[in-house]
């Protein structure tokens, strides 16, 4: 047994979601990405003298909706607070944020690893609003601040320490990352900070009953490096006790090239953010009606989404997780099933293996050329014995190409698949002619000729002739004299 | 008589029947500014050039018989801690001594609405802190009644502006009783209206609970007048109280007869340190207003006595975090060459606030901190719920109450500027006023033994302005 | 209480107030006489009175998600003490 296994592995998270709005939080500035530098501001994210916040109502709602996906108790009021403390990316020099009575409380969310189901339950989700940027000039003793994320609304989704492996945390973050989504509250980008998670962590003993002194890891923002990261951190807090030496509670952040976590050591004196109530905002107060219409249009989560394509459509676990992984994916998959009931298994193979592999770059499902009628309607080819699969993937792509219909290009390209025997016949007649030689080789015993067989066919009517009947006709004349 | 001089309701009454211009309005007011400059009252007087431009502008229109606004033609002065845009906006602090803001104040775009001519922003106490005006980095205010002493605080400007005619009205901002107070110092009228009655979008916040606009007049019908052009629902302050505005104005001559009037004994008892002078003209004003047809009601504010000290610890506490702000990054002062970010904002602070200032956000930073907040700032938010509550019990009783606007008449310059506490407790009588979110009015009532003006102050229940009109306009006839 | 001198100290550092070695000693003792004034709010006793945030109550208005850009590039960097490119410079965030 290592040294490791003698300790528990104690994680919590902290994921910050930007919300999806077209203006900010508290003003009416544009949270647009990418944009010139400081142009998405108004008085309210510049905090210039005078200017005061108004609560944009779409991200309260978003906040409720990932709440209630959460399982969450939605307070009937909640509060805003301030929490001071000074850095050139904060404008008013205090973010506005939730505190004592953050707008959703006591959720859970369950999380599947292959040997286990392990319920996280999230202690809360506040709303606030994100900081600016600065970034600093290599060589100069100067940063450049730009205030365009300035008041971006984000939700804060906290979890109790219930996670006790890099795996679970990951598995975790996966299923929120996906939820967000899927309730369109959040674009989920990693990359842009749309979705960014702080971990805290933690070991003890097995057996023992208090926590151990956690670091907190900053800001990580791909589901590889929280891995990397707590790993990491894990074996380091370990060694350390090891060691004889102490754990520190800080702020750690993640160097990806180094694979190392490093402690931010700041100069400053301890952190008091002196949280008080929010005077400019007055109690939010959320009643039932205003709850009702938000439970009624939340969308279904992927969870219940997999039981149920598992349940109608005969699928396989691992083909319901897939297209339910994202929910414009899920949609076009039952578009098509609409189109045509008939095999979902099939067209589930058609969704994942193929059209899957188109979405890439700027195209999205929703931009693929083939829409799901006319998928739907190549998998009936398929099914009647119209289209053989290999010339359906021939006509899949020049739907691609082209965005015509299946019909349309089978017609235009002659791709029909020959089923009449007759004409089978007379080909395989013409080979058997032209090769002596395999034919009685195969009647010697050398059966695996068959498929040297079937391709010469299959070579001969230019993929068109029906690969089962070729099979059939070859085995009676070769088997049967 | 020259245009200044009139009360807005009487210039108006001029331009309607064609004796006076707005130009000529203008004219009078500039000179008067001129002539004034002795008072310290403004810090920036808006362009000449501007200023007629406008003028001329509402003169044609009134010609041609356009529809023109409640305003229309009049100079007001507005204090200099308002934005407004493409004009400098200091707030009577070096930190933004040369702050040009770049939008306007809900309450000036109101003004010029109504067809107001906004001639200058007026000077006050650094960020409105302060009781005398002393605090102001431009130089103190002179009080027109008398040059040796303050004019009250923080908006002293304007108080001295429409005492000394250099306006024909103006807005101040009351935090602790900025408005009332300096009204009474310079024998003008001066209105708190309720919490959230006018927005706040665009005042440099000292204490965002507390803070209100109000009028500063000549009368208590301008008062009403002023009032009814910059109150309302605002969408762009979530603290404003969407409520109609009634016709102010109209209350003003109503009278008292049958009105219930609360007298709180705790405002008269000899330990609140009122002036012999202040207290006779208070009793003289209350008797007349008997003589009117009020029922005087001795009632009883019990928690008068920890107004000061509950309003001095969420004052500060929300100033420490309104004031955080000016860090040196986007705007107003930075100090030079500092080598570091902490540098930067240490010295940026240090050197572009003054010590009243530094003291307040001392004191703020101070009672949220880790293991003060429960003993201070909670415990000072739960004495308001009892101070709120005192007056919830009171007007039950009565329509409204009546007591000193100030302990005293204005006093000398330094004479109170040692001692920060015997400054703050200047505000006793105005102070509970911002903590409940009530309305209150201050008007002159008669003089001291040295001629120097004294207020009487009413308060009424919240959105209750209406009520402070009809006692405050009795006063103003009874006493006039 | 009585606040310390490394009190007023933490304070102006929480505050990013660089106080004058002058300035301690008086920031020291206005801050103590104030809180030995405002120590009377302790003769009341508070237990279950709720503190008051906003005196008025006001149901909150919400803004709608609407965007609009009211300020012009010149009216957000006008006042900037430095800028570059479009950006505030300030001194170096993080010191090596
Ligand atoms: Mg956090
Ligand atoms: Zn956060």
């Amino acid at each position: 047994m290592s040294v490791y296994d003698k300790y528990e592995v104690v994680i919590g998270l902290e994921v910050h979601c930007q919300l999806l709005t077209d203006s900010k939080i508290f003003s009416s500035a544009p949270t647009t990405f990418g944009a010139a530098p400081n142009t998405q501001v108004c008085e309210v994210d510049l905090g210039l003298p005078g200017a005061l916040p108004v609560l944009n109502k779409q991200a309260v709602e978003f906040a409720i909706r990932a709440g209630l996906a959460l399982g969450c108790e939605i307070r009937p009021t909640s509060q805003f607070a301030r929490k001071n403390y000074f850095y050139p990316d904060l404008p008013k020099g205090y973010q506005i944020s939730q505190h004592v009575h953050p707008i959703c409380e006591h959720g859970s969310l369950t999380v599947e690893l292959e040997s286990l189901s392990r319920r996280v339950r999230v202690m809360r989700i506040h709303m606030e609003e994100d900081a600016g940027k600065s970034s600093h000039l290599e060589g100069k003793p100067v940063s450049l601040v730009d205030l365009n994320r300035a008041g971006v609304p984000l939700i804060e989704i906290v979890s109790e320490p219930d996670l006790r492996s890099s795996d679970e945390a990951v598995a975790y973050l996966k299923e929120l990352h996906s939820i967000v989504v899927y309730l369109g509250v959040c674009d989920g980008n990693m990359e842009e900070g749309s979705f960014r998670c702080d971990a805290n962590v933690s070991v003890r003993l097995h057996g023992q009953a208090e926590l151990g002194t956690r670091a907190e890891l900053k800001n990580i923002n791909s589901f590889k490096f929280i891995k990397d990261a707590i790993n990491y951190e894990v074996r380091r807090q370990i060694d350390l006790i090891e060691a004889g030496q102490k754990i520190v509670q800080e702020t750690r952040l993640y160097n990806p090239n180094k694979g190392v976590t490093f402690s931010m050591r700041s100069k400053e004196e301890s952190h008091d953010y002196r949280y008080f109530p929010e005077p400019d905002l007055p109690l939010l107060v959320i009643d039932s009606a205003w709850l009702e219409r938000v439970r009624a249009a939340m969308p279904e989560l992927p969870a219940k989404k997999r039981a149920r394509f598992v349940e109608a459509y005969d699928l396989g676990a691992h083909d319901a997780e897939v297209l339910c992984a994202s929910a414009p994916v899920a949609d076009y998959f039952e578009a098509a099933i609409e189109g045509y009931a008939k095999n979902p298994k099939v067209l589930a193979n058609w969704v994942i293996n193929e059209l899957l592999r188109e979405v890439s770059g700027d195209q999205t499902i929703d931009t693929v050329p083939v829409r799901p009628p006319q998928l739907a309607r190549l998998v009936e080819l398929i099914d009647t014995g119209v289209l053989s699969g290999k010339l359906a993937k021939q006509v899949f792509e020049a739907m691609v190409e082209s965005g015509q219909e299946a019909d349309a290009i089978v017609e235009e390209k002659g791709l029909v698949q020959v089923s009449d025997e007759g004409a089978i016949t007379q080909i395989i007649d013409e080979i058997f002619e032209q090769n002596p030689g395999q034919v009685s080789a195969f009647r010697e015993g050398k059966t695996t000729l068959i498929g040297w067989f079937v391709g010469q066919v299959m070579k001969q009517s230019r993929g068109k002739a029906n690969p089962q009947i070729v099979n059939d006709l070859l085995r009676a004349k070769l088997e049967g004299q | 008589m020259k245009l200044n001089e009139l009360t807005m309701t009487q210039l108006k009454a001029k331009f309607d029947d064609g004796q006076a211009t707005a130009s000529a309005a203008v004219a009078d007011v500039l000179s008067a500014i001129e002539a004034g400059q002795k008072y310290n009252a403004y810090i920036t007087v808006c362009e000449a050039d501007t200023l007629f431009a406008r003028a001329e502008r509402i003169d044609k229109a009134r010609i041609s018989g356009a529809p023109l606004g409640a305003l229309a033609g009049v100079p007001i002065a507005i204090k200099d801690n308002m934005c407004m845009k493409g004009v400098r906006t200091t707030a009577g602090s070096r930190m933004l001594e040369n702050f040009i803001a770049p939008y306007d104040a809900t309450v000036v775009e109101r003004l010029e609405a109504a067809g107001a001519i906004i001639v200058g922003k007026t000077n006050l106490d650094e960020f409105a802190m302060g009781s005398s005006n002393e605090t102001s980095f431009f130089g103190p205010v002179k009080n027109p009644r008398d040059s040796e002493t303050i004019p009250g605080g923080s908006s002293g400007g304007s108080a001295a502006a429409v005492a000394a005619n250099l306006c024909s009205a103006a807005l101040g901002s009351d935090t602790g009783g900025s408005v009332r107070q300096p009204a009474s110092h310079t024998g003008t009228v001066g209105l708190k209206p309720t919490y959230g009655r006018v927005s706040r979008f665009g005042l440099i916040a000292f204490a965002s609970s507390l803070d209100q606009i109000g009028p500063m007049t000549k009368s208590v019908e301008d008062a009403a007048l002023l009032l009814e052009a910059i109150a309302g629902h605002d969408p762009r302050d979530a603290t404003s109280v969407d409520r109609a505005v009634p016709a102010f104005q109209s209350f003003v001559a109503m009278g008292v007869e049958g009105m219930r009037l609360g007298i709180p004994r705790e405002y008269f008892e000899a330990e609140a340190g009122v002036d012999p002078d202040v207290l006779a003209n208070v009793r003289g004003a209350i008797q007349k207003l008997e003589e009117a047809g009020a029922t005087i009601v001795d009632i009883s504010l019990p928690h008068t006595e920890y107004a000061v000290a509950t309003y001095y610890l969420i004052a500060t506490a929300e100033a420490s975090s309104n004031l955080a702000r000016y860090d040196g990054v986007r705007y107003g002062y930075r100090a030079d060459e500092a080598k570091t970010l902490l540098e930067m904002y240490e010295r940026t602070r240090a050197e572009g606030f003054g010590d009243e200032i530094k003291r307040r956000i001392m004191l703020g930073t101070f009672v949220l901190s880790t293991g003060y907040y429960d003993a201070y700032y909670r415990k000072a938010q739960q004495v308001r719920t009892l101070i709120s509550q005192d007056f919830d019990r009171a007007f039950s009783k009565v329509d409204a109450i009546v007591t000193p606007t100030a302990p005293s008449a204005a006093f000398r310059f330094g004479q109170k500027s040692a001692d920060p506490l015997q400054m703050y407790l200047e505000d006793i009588y105005t102070i509970s006023c911002n903590l409940a979110g009530l309305p209150g009015i201050s008007v002159p009532c008669g003089t001291n033994k040295a001629g120097l003006p004294t207020g009487l102050q009413m308060l009424a229940p919240r959105f209750e302005e209406a009520t402070l009109f009809r006692v405050a306009g009795q006063c103003e006839r009874s006493l006039a | 209480m009585e606040i310390s001198r490394e009190q007023v100290l933490h304070i102006a550092r929480l505050a990013r107030l660089r106080l004058g070695e002058d300035e301690v000693a008086g920031f020291q003792k206005d801050l103590n006489s104030i809180l030995g004034y405002v120590d009377k709010l302790r003769e009341l006793d508070t237990t279950g009175v709720e503190p008051t945030t906003h005196a008025v109550p006001i149901d909150g208005v919400l803004r709608e998600d609407v965007a609009d850009q009211r300020l012009s590039p010149d009216a957000i960097l006008g006042n900037a003490p430095q800028k570059q490119e479009g950006y505030f410079r300030v001194p170096k965030v993080v010191e090596d």
